[in-house]
């Protein structure tokens, strides 16, 4: 039986990680993931993972080591964030395109300038198109269950792709709050050892992240957008197949009190359930609000997002990041694009919000409703705003 | 749901508290959060640290801003810190100290309920060290009634091994010796 627990988020994340019996994990240390590395690191040292705990001098050398630990047949786990990721960056098309499983977690946190160790979104986004399947967690329950997911979808064969798990650094790491840790017995029914497809080794050599001039790399690079575009399929049967073994559900667009809403907020990672209290207060005051939280980032939902949006009037679009001189935040832009096809559209409003750490609260979001809702002729749709800003 | 802001300097223990504090409220079947003030912290700066504990799931994720309950670790922190900030009406104040009710309200200006006790002094006599952080959670479950002293025991226990029985006698001491004035 899972067991019920008050649990600091990155260590309960380390724990689901131990489940999964990783066989090797090549961590540097950056606020605010640094927890899951010293957690990881502590268990190893007590004997309590059997796993090689690989001491890096960056967060380069931590994604070369993974990278060389994944070719080699080993489950392999990092972490990082902010600077961190920027640092691994070089590396991260790799991991895709040699389709190694490796699993990683980002502790989502502002990018310098000036340098900030608080919350956004503004690490993760520069990685979106990397070829890593991405995925952002709500809760310490989701945080957990998709650190161990992770490496189920990386590593069907159908898929072999990286697979990033985003938490939002502090309003997620940082938080002790309850969380339903599954058992070792039903992590291992759940995912079962890796079987890779080939391994570097001495006996058998096989050639992995081979040279490729303009003869194949086309075709190479259509190959990795079709790997992530199936990859969904196989998300879904996961997620599926993890309702069933857990009872908790996952989907890719998440909705909330959403049917009926004429307005809805779109949220991604940490601010969803504070969001959830805002629907609330706007339904009791008569409002029909509504709120979807986008899960799966990359490979991108489009038909769920479709679906989710195709009745109502207006979508407000948060965003935790900027495209400096670009259409809007990123997620915006996204769904925007994917909406541009339809005969009816809502209206789309852009908020870039919680910039390095900025607070959101209910109040927040009720404000981007009632602003919203007072546009009566649409005249600040499709544009974006810095929600809060002193100017 | 109570929220509860605690007031110390970095190295105090406020974070340990806290999260000692969450984790046994959920080991009690009830729901908590336990969070630091966000961002870098350094030993003997002021430092703030913050629960939340319902019996129903708890969704919000913002800061807090109207606590019900304000505790300050280190009286010292009186007219650096504006303490009594944002405290919600029928809130409760408690403070580690050897003073006396008067100087406390004279000090902050301060009216509504206060809870003393000289945690330090508990610390000392109990524990021998001058660090008052589980102390003061007997404090604060004698004044908000939120749980049981014994529900402490086990989180305790699992932190602090062999002086873990010295802890949880401070606290006992400090639930038993709080003085409350409305």
């Amino acid at each position: 039986m899972a067991k019920r627990v008050g649990l600091e988020v990155t260590v309960a994340v380390a724990e689901a990680v131990a489940l999964c019996r990783i066989d090797m994990a090549g961590v540097y240390p950056i606020t605010p993931q640094s927890h899951i590395a010293e957690h990881l690191s502590n268990m190893v040292a007590d004997g309590l993972l059997d796993a090689e705990f690989v001491t890096v001098e960056s967060e380069h050398s931590a994604m070369s080591a993974v990278i060389g630990a994944s070719g080699a047949g080993a489950r392999a786990y990092t972490a990082t964030a902010s600077q961190g990721l920027l640092l691994m960056n070089e590396l991260l098309p790799i991991a895709s395109a040699m389709r190694l499983p490796i699993c990683m977690a980002v502790a989502n946190r502002a990018v310098s300038g000036p340098l900030n160790i608080l919350n956004d979104h503004s690490d993760i986004m520069p990685q979106r198109d990397t070829g890593w399947i991405s995925l952002f967690a709500e809760n310490s329950q989701e945080a957990v269950d998709l650190s161990i997911q992770a490496f189920r979808i990386a590593e069907d064969q159908d898929v072999m792709l990286p697979v990033n798990v985003n938490i939002d650094g502090f309003q997620l790491t940082h938080m002790v709050e309850p969380v339903e840790m599954p058992t070792q017995e039903e992590v291992d029914q759940f995912l079962p050892p890796f079987v890779p497809h080939a391994t570097l080794h001495p006996s058998k050599p096989v050639t992995m992240g081979a040279f490729s001039m303009a003869d194949y790399f086309t075709e190479i690079m259509k190959a990795k957008d079709e790997a992530i575009r199936n990859s969904k399929k196989v998300i879904l049967d996961v997620w599926e197949e993890w309702g069933r073994l857990f009872g908790r559900s996952y989907k890719p667009v998440e909705s909330y009190k959403a049917d009926d809403a004429e307005t809805l907020i779109l949220t991604m990672g940490s601010m969803g359930e504070t969001a959830q209290l805002a629907i609330d207060e706007l339904r009791d005051k008569g409002v029909k609000a509504g709120l979807i939280k986008l899960r799966l980032w990359r490979p991108f939902p489009f038909a769920e997002i479709k679906a989710a949006v195709k009745n109502t009037k207006k979508l407000i679009v948060t965003d935790r990041a900027v495209s400096f001189g670009g259409p809007g935040g990123p997620v915006f832009s996204e769904i925007k694009s994917a909406l541009y096809a339809e005969t009816t559209r809502p209206a789309i409003y852009n908020y870039i919000y919680g910039l390095g750490g900025r607070d959101i609260t209910v109040h927040d979001f009720v404000g981007m409703f009632e602003k919203v809702l007072a546009d009566t002729e649409n005249s600040s749709a499709d544009t974006y705003e810095f929600w809060g800003v002193r100017e | 749901m109570i929220e509860v802001r605690w007031h110390g300097r970095g190295g105090q223990g406020a974070v340990t508290s806290v999260e000692l504090l969450a984790v046994s409220a959920i080991a009690a079947g009830k729901f908590a959060q336990g969070f630091p003030s966000f961002g870098p912290e350094r030993r003997g700066a002021p430092v703030a640290a913050f629960t939340r504990i319902d019996d129903k799931k708890i969704n919000v994720r913002s800061g807090i801003y109207d606590p019900d309950v304000v505790l300050v670790l280190d009286s010292s922190l009186i007219g650096l810190v504006p303490v009594t900030d944002g405290l919600k009406p029928g809130g409760k104040l408690i403070v580690n100290t050897h003073k006396t009710p008067d100087e406390i309200r004279k000090a902050l200006n301060y009216a509504g309920t206060l809870a003393l006790v000289d945690g330090t002094g508990i610390a000392r006599k109990e524990m021998g060290v001058p660090i008052a952080n589980t102390t003061m959670i007997g404090a604060l479950l004698k004044v908000t009634g939120v749980m049981d002293l014994d529900a402490m025991k086990e989180a305790v226990e699992h932190r602090f091994g062999r002086i873990a029985q010295k802890n949880i006698n401070a606290m006992k001491r400090a639930y038993d010796e709080i003085t409350i004035s409305n």
